[in-house]
């Protein structure tokens, strides 16, 4: 029996601003994990991995990270993605802000 | 202060302007991240967690005024208004745009200052004692060689390709607070008669596999030491490995071929290279020494500071933890604690940075430090200015009275920031000392070096803490291992570990309760606990952490 396959969401660092995002279903980059596109076969994940990769102009380190797939959207699976997602905790700076500003 | 050489100036203008065009040149796609990333480090650009981070190099930790309000404009202008201050004495800035990068280069090399070799394989930024210049202790200024080290080591042809990255600090004075011991070269001011010469440690380092410096030269004189450190770089730069980064820094070279061997190698590569040293280094050593002279030192009564010393209670537990003995009579060392309780160790705001420029302006020749504790440092204040300095430092809460408290935690920026950590360790720190400060015991603790690494690499320096706490992954969740017995010092020494580690919820109270056992166990107030450790040895402190519910006792096995 194969191991069963992690879902996972292809992310990287945005080349200009530096901040994590995502990729989405319509191979465009989003802020939020919860929009991301949760791939669950693992061939077709190493296929959007390849083809994100082939995008330096807009992203670096792309790689697949675990997540947990729920209602409210993909959760991640462990912390450092979580930190990733949210911004640090020291400030209520990065991700956090930026989604208090846009619901303003 | 040391100035710019037209040289120097010409050479970072030069490195600016190339590094302008890399940007450019990746932004339009003609660069691929993996040609652009080490020409980015080069310049001290990382890609961290959240955003890029820029590693601005201070070098020896010494600033003007004019240099820190750039500093300040810069947090400001691109970034989220504030720094943080590191180990190495440098600055990072956490938030800056790719774009911006240049621009913040411009800046920095208006008021000469860069970030060239914060990175990369390269002897990097070379550190010195914060007090340097200034302490009643010190042999000589431990800067201008370091300044002398800074000149030949940047831009060196055979230095920009070592096998990993190089670390140098120089202390001038026998109390060492420049943690030369934890580098992959130390040097120690030493006198033998009336001639002034050289202790030469290597080897050292903390990270995966720490190590304390070993002495390979117990006295160099001034004139061999260029050519003597050109010699272990350039021994190391063969026999380093280049196979495995984990065992490519000078200490592994140094552990596996015996510091024995490695003195005969250095020994006959300095023969080699002595005679191509014909004095020039030593005339500019001279130059670079005249720039360093002391300030003018004044004479002025006391009676202003003897007066608030007696009236003021916050003035004066602020005097007697802040400051250190200058050597110049009626002056002090006073340092400005960028740890209020609660908040992020190493970080100021642009308004803070601002008002240190101001006061270093008024009060303090206009010099300020950056200590590899995270601090900041007014060398030369005469004590009849600190009651004005102090009640400004009050206005912007920077007037924290802990120095070599408790809660004067060093502490990595960790997984909140960090691409490398494997776990927080700024909440761990800021958990401490508002713990501590709740408690009102830290004066009744003595000094207590706590510092936290948020991974393996140790820039938070957990080996040499007397308490020192190392974050790690277990399956996904913090974990904190504690160390205790480290000693940073001229005493230096590598922390033992007590055992398992603890939660993120459990590593306060069991912090606690280590310190809880060491005010049973030391034998009077005047015992630090670094002493009592000393003496009663790992056991009751194990017993303390792992069986609460039994007594403390020195001879509890
Ligand atoms: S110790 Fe680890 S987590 Fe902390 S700053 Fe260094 S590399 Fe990052």
């Amino acid at each position: 029996m194969p191991r069963p396959f992690t879902p996972k969401v292809v992310t990287a660092n945005a080349l200009l601003e530096g901040d994590v995002v995502y990729l989405r279903e319509d191979d465009g980059w989003t802020r939020e994990l919860a929009d991301a596109d949760v791939l669950t076969d693992e061939a077709h994940a190493q296929v959007r991995l390849l083809d994100a990769e082939r995008r330096p102009g807009e992203v670096v380190g792309v790689y697949l990270a675990d997540v947990a797939p729920t209602e409210a959207g993909p959760e991640p699976t462990h912390l450092r993605e979580d930190f990733r997602r949210t911004g640090p905790s020291n400030y209520f700076h990065g991700k956090q802000a930026e989604r208090q500003g846009s619901e303003v | 202060m040391y100035t710019y050489s037209e040289f120097d100036a010409a050479y970072v203008a030069k490195r600016n302007a190339e590094f302008r065009a890399q940007v450019e040149r990746r932004i339009d796609g003609s660069l691929t991240e993996d040609e652009f990333k080490p020409l980015r480090l080069m310049n001290g650009l990382y890609l961290q967690l959240h955003a890029y981070m820029l590693r601005v190099a201070v070098p020896y930790g010494t600033l003007n005024a004019r240099q820190m309000r750039q500093l300040a404009m810069i947090a400001e202008r691109w970034d989220k208004g504030y720094g943080h201050f590191t180990t190495r004495q440098n600055i990072q800035f956490n938030w800056p745009e790719l774009r911006d990068v240049p621009d913040i280069l411009d800046a920095l090399a208006e008021v000469e200052m860069h970030a060239i070799q914060t990175s990369g394989n390269t002897i990097r930024n070379v550190t010195a004692d914060h007090f340097a210049g200034a302490a009643a202790d010190e042999i000589a200024d431990p800067r201008p060689v370091a300044e002398l080290i800074r000149q030949w080591s940047t831009d060196h042809p055979e230095f920009q390709f070592l096998p990993r990255k190089f670390k140098i600090a120089v202390t001038g004075s026998p109390n060492d607070r420049a943690v030369t011991a934890a580098h992959d070269i130390g040097l120690r001011i030493v006198e033998r008669g009336s001639e002034i010469g050289y202790q030469v440690l290597v080897g050292g380092g903390l990270g995966r596999t720490p190590m304390i410096g070993k002495v390979i030269a117990e006295f160099l004189r001034e004139e061999d030491l260029l050519p003597y450190l050109e010699a272990i770089v350039s021994v190391w730069n063969l026999l380093g490995r280049r196979d495995n980064k984990y065992k490519s820094r000078i200490k592994i070279t140094v552990h596996e071929h015996g510091i024995e061997e490695i003195r005969a190698l250095v020994d006959d590569r300095f023969a080699e290279l002595r005679p191509a040293f014909t004095g020039i280094d030593q005339e500019m050593l001279a130059t670079i020494r005249a720039e360093f002279a002391a300030p003018v030192f004044r004479d002025a009564p006391l009676d202003a500071f003897d007066a608030a010393y007696d009236k003021d209670p916050a003035f004066r537990s602020w005097v007697d933890t802040n400051l250190t003995d200058h050597r110049a009579p009626g002056y002090a060392i006073a340092e400005i604690s960028l740890k209020a309780h609660g908040a992020t160790p190493g970080d100021a705001t642009a308004e803070q940075m601002r008002v240190m420029a101001d006061l270093a302006e008024r009060y303090g020749h206009d010099e300020l430090r950056v200590s590899h504790e995270q601090n900041i440092v007014l060398p030369h204040v005469h004590k009849s200015d600190l009651p004005a300095l102090h009640a400004e430092l009050q206005r912007h809460g920077l007037a924290t009275a802990n120095i070599g408290r408790i809660s004067d935690i060093i502490a990595c920026p960790g997984m909140d920031y960090c691409a490398l950590a494997t776990a927080r360790s700024i909440p761990i720190a800021q958990e401490i000392a508002t713990r501590f400060d709740e408690l009102k015991i830290e004066n009744e603790i003595g000094d207590l070096k706590i510092k936290i690494s948020g991974c393996i690499n140790a820039c938070g320096h957990h080996h040499v803490g007397h308490i020192g706490i190392l974050g790690l992954d277990r399956a996904g969740v913090e974990n904190y291992q504690i160390t205790l017995g480290g000693d940073h010092t001229e005493a230096a020494r590598v922390g033992q570990r007590t055992g398992p580690g603890f939660s993120a919820e459990e590593i306060v109270p069991a912090v606690e309760r280590i310190v809880d056992a060491y005010l049973i166990l030391r034998d009077s107030a005047d015992e630090r606990f670094i002493d009592t450790f000393a003496r009663v040895g790992m056991d009751p402190f194990k017993t303390a952490l792992y069986e609460p519910e039994k007594e403390v006792r020195a001879d509890a096995a």
